[in-house]
C-alpha cells in the first residue's frame, strides 16, 4: 500500500520546485569554453519572467471573456487579450535573445563539408549560452504556462463550431402550432393581405424578432403551382408558402425574391440570398436550385383563422439558419 | 416642355379626330403603330400569344428561320401605366423573345409612343399614367421602405445587382414616373407592389430616396461607387497589403546595405 501524500508535502514540494535554484551541473574538465562566460543576467531573468506571466494572464482572460460572454465589446477584448498575449511572448522572447543568451560575433566561412566535431561543438554552444540562465525549471515552466495556455486559447473557440451532441437545440424557434405571424410592426398578417408576386417579411407574435428562427419569408404562389413533397404536403394555406427567411448557407437574410411577371419567357419563382446567390424554390419547399447552400430552406406550415389572419401550424421542417458541422453530419430534411 | 408641346399639339389632332368618330384618331394610329411592332408576339388585339401556340415560320433544315413568331402576355387592362413604362424605357419592342428587357434606344418618338399607349389602355380598364410627387416624400423614410422592399437587388444606393437568371438594373436613369410605373408592374422577374404594400404616399418617398441616391451627399473621402464597406474594405486591404509589400522591400534594403557596406 503507498502511502497518500500529505497535503502539506505536496506544497513544500512545489515551492522548492519553483523557488529552488538549481545547483550549477559539474562542468566537465576536458572541454574548453566555447562561449565566453557571461555574468549572470537576474535583472533581464526576472523581467522574461514577469513576461511571460503577464502573457499567460492575458490568454487565460481571453479564455476568461470568451467564457464569461456577457461582456460589452466582447470582440475588442478578445483580440485586446490575444494580441497583448502574443505581444508579451514576443517580448519575453525578444528580451531572452538580447539579454539572456552570450553573444559574440564571429566571422567565417562555410566549411565545405559536415563534420561531426563540429556539430558536438554546436551542442556545446547552445549548452553553454544557457549559462547565465540559474532557474532554468522556473523559466521552462514559465514558458510551458504562457504556451499551453495560448494554445488553449486557440482551441476554447472550436466550441463556436457548434453543438455536436444535443442538436436538439437546432430545433428551437419560437413557433408554435397556432402563434399569429406579425409585420415588422406587430401588426398581424391577414391571408388576404398576401398577395401574388408580391413577398413580404414575417415575425412570431410576442416574440424576440431578433432570434435566428424568428423571420420568415412569406409568398403567395398559384396552388396549381405548389409541388409540395409529400412530407411538406399541406404546409401551405390555399397556395400561400412561409419559409425561415435566414440562408441555410452563410445565414444572411434571404432579401431577393424572383417573380417572374410572364412565366414562359423568365426564370421561375425563386428566393435569392444576396451574400452568395443560393437559391431556392418555394414551389417545391425550399430545395436548392442554385449556389453553395448545403440544405434546404426550412418550411414552415400554415393555416388561417377564423377571422383571417395567418398562423403557424407547428414548428420548423428542419434546422434554421447555417450549417455548423453539427447540422451538416444530421444531413438534408 | 418638347414633350408637353407634343402631347398639347396630339391632343389638338385628336380632338377633331374624337369628335369625328366614337375610337379617336390617336387610338387608331396607336392600332395601326401595334401592328407594325407588337403584333407578332402579343397577338391581335392585345389578346396574348401562348408558347405552346407559336408556329414556327420560314426555318428549314438548312436555313436558319428569319422570322419568328413571338409570344407574349396579353395587354388587355394592363393599361396606359404598363404601355408609357415598356415603351419610354425602351423594353420594348424586344428584340426577341426570352430575353430580359433591358433599357435600350427608344425606337419610337414621343407622338408614337402616346398613339401606343392609348390604344392598349383602349383595350381594356386599366391604372393610368402616375404622377409621383418626391417632394411630398420624406428622403429618410423612402431609405426605410427601399431597403425593406427594393434594396435586395437594386442596392441599396440603387446601382443595379444580380439575382440569379436576370439583373436588376441600375435606376441613375429612371425618370420618378417610370419608378412609380415599375414599381406597380414588377418588369420581368421583379416582385409587384399593389397599393396596400406600397401606398401612393410611401411610394413617394421611395421616388425621393431614388432622386437622392443618383447623387447622395458625401463626407469626404473616396465614395468608391457608394457601394459600402464590402468594397471600401476591398481597397483599404489592398492598399494595406502594397503598403506592408513596400515596408519589407524598404527593410531588405537596409538589411543588405548594412551587410555589404
Amino acid at each position: 500500500m503507498a502511502r497518500r501524500a500529505n497535503p502539506k508535502d505536496l506544497v513544500v514540494a512545489a515551492a522548492v520546485l519553483l523557488v529552488g535554484r538549481r545547483r550549477p551541473k559539474s562542468q566537465p574538465e576536458r572541454l574548453e569554453r566555447v562561449v565566453p562566460a557571461g555574468e549572470p543576467g537576474r535583472g533581464s531573468e526576472l523581467v522574461v519572467l514577469a513576461l511571460l506571466l503577464a502573457a499567460t494572464v492575458c490568454a487565460i482572460g481571453f479564455i476568461v471573456v470568451y467564457a464569461v460572454d456577457r461582456i460589452p465589446r466582447q470582440t475588442q477584448f478578445l483580440g485586446l487579450s490575444l494580441g497583448l498575449a502574443l505581444l508579451f511572448v514576443a517580448a519575453a522572447l525578444i528580451v531572452t535573445a538580447k539579454r539572456l543568451i552570450v553573444t559574440e560575433e564571429l566571422v567565417d566561412d562555410y566549411p565545405a563539408t559536415e563534420h561531426p566535431e563540429e556539430q558536438q561543438l554546436v551542442t556545446q554552444i547552445v549548452d553553454e549560452s544557457g549559462s547565465r540562465i540559474t532557474r532554468k525549471r522556473l523559466l521552462t515552466l514559465g514558458a510551458a504556462a504562457a504556451g499551453g495556455s495560448l494554445g488553449a486559447a486557440f482551441l476554447v473557440p472550436l466550441a463556436s463550431l457548434g453543438p455536436v451532441v444535443h442538436t436538439g437545440v437546432l430545433y428551437d424557434s419560437p413557433w408554435r402550432r397556432g402563434r399569429r405571424l406579425v409585420d415588422e410592426n406587430d401588426r398581424p398578417w391577414r391571408a388576404a393581405d398576401i398577395e401574388q408576386r408580391d413577398f413580404y417579411t414575417a415575425f412570431p407574435e410576442g416574440a424576440d424578432k431578433e432570434t435566428l428562427g424568428s423571420p420568415l419569408i412569406v409568398v403567395r404562389l398559384d396552388p396549381s403551382s405548389l409541388h409540395l413533397p409529400a412530407e411538406n404536403a399541406n404546409y401551405d394555406a390555399n397556395g400561400i408558402v412561409a419559409y425561415s427567411k435566414i440562408c441555410t448557407h452563410a445565414g444572411c437574410a434571404i432579401s431577393l425574391y424572383r417573380a417572374p411577371l410572364f412565366p414562359p419567357d423568365a426564370p421561375p419563382p425563386a428566393f435569392v440570398c444576396p451574400c452568395h446567390y443560393s437559391t431556392f424554390d418555394p414551389a417545391t419547399g425550399g430545395t436548392v436550385t442554385f449556389g453553395p447552400a448545403g440544405r434546404k430552406l426550412p418550411m414552415l406550415p400554415l393555416m388561417v383563422d377564423r377571422r383571417g389572419y395567418l398562423r403557424a401550424a407547428g414548428n420548423f421542417d428542419g434546422p434554421v439558419g447555417p450549417s455548423w458541422w453539427g447540422v451538416r453530419l444530421r444531413g438534408a430534411h | 416642355m418638347r414633350r408637353v408641346c407634343i402631347v398639347v399639339l396630339l391632343a389638338l389632332v385628336a380632338v377633331p379626330a374624337a369628335a369625328a368618330s366614337p375610337g379617336s384618331g390617336l387610338v387608331h394610329r396607336g392600332k395601326a403603330l401595334y401592328g407594325q411592332y407588337c403584333l407578332a408576339c402579343h397577338g391581335a388585339n392585345g389578346s396574348g400569344v401562348a408558347k405552346t401556340s407559336v408556329q414556327r415560320i420560314g426555318g428549314g433544315p438548312l436555313r436558319r428561320q428569319s422570322r419568328q413568331q413571338g409570344y407574349a402576355p396579353p395587354l388587355r387592362g394592363v393599361g396606359a401605366l404598363a404601355a408609357d413604362f415598356y415603351l419610354r424605357t425602351g423594353y420594348m419592342p424586344l428584340e426577341h423573345t426570352g430575353m430580359q428587357p433591358r433599357r435600350s434606344r427608344v425606337l419610337l418618338d414621343d407622338g408614337q409612343i402616346a398613339a401606343l399607349t392609348a390604344y392598349v389602355a383602349s383595350l381594356a380598364p386599366g391604372p393610368a399614367v402616375p404622377h409621383p410627387h418626391p417632394e411630398r416624400g420624406s428622403i429618410s423614410q423612402g431609405l426605410h421602405l427601399f431597403t425593406d422592399h427594393c434594396a435586395g437587388c437594386h442596392q441599396v444606393v440603387a446601382e443595379g445587382g444580380y439575382v440569379t437568371g436576370a439583373v436588376p438594373p441600375p435606376l441613375e436613369n429612371a425618370t420618378p414616373t417610370q419608378i412609380a410605373e415599375a414599381v406597380r408592374i414588377g418588369p420581368y422577374v421583379m416582385p409587384r407592389f399593389s397599393k396596400k404594400a406600397i401606398s401612393d404616399a410611401q411610394l413617394d418617398s421611395i421616388v425621393a430616396y431614388v432622386g437622392y441616391a443618383k447623387h447622395p451627399d458625401d463626407n469626404g473621402g473616396w465614395a468608391i461607387g457608394h457601394l459600402g464597406p464590402v468594397p471600401e474594405g476591398l481597397v483599404a486591404w489592398l492598399i494595406g497589403a502594397a503598403a506592408l509589400v513596400a515596408l519589407c522591400v524598404v527593410i531588405g534594403r537596409r538589411m543588405h546595405g548594412g551587410e555589404t557596406g
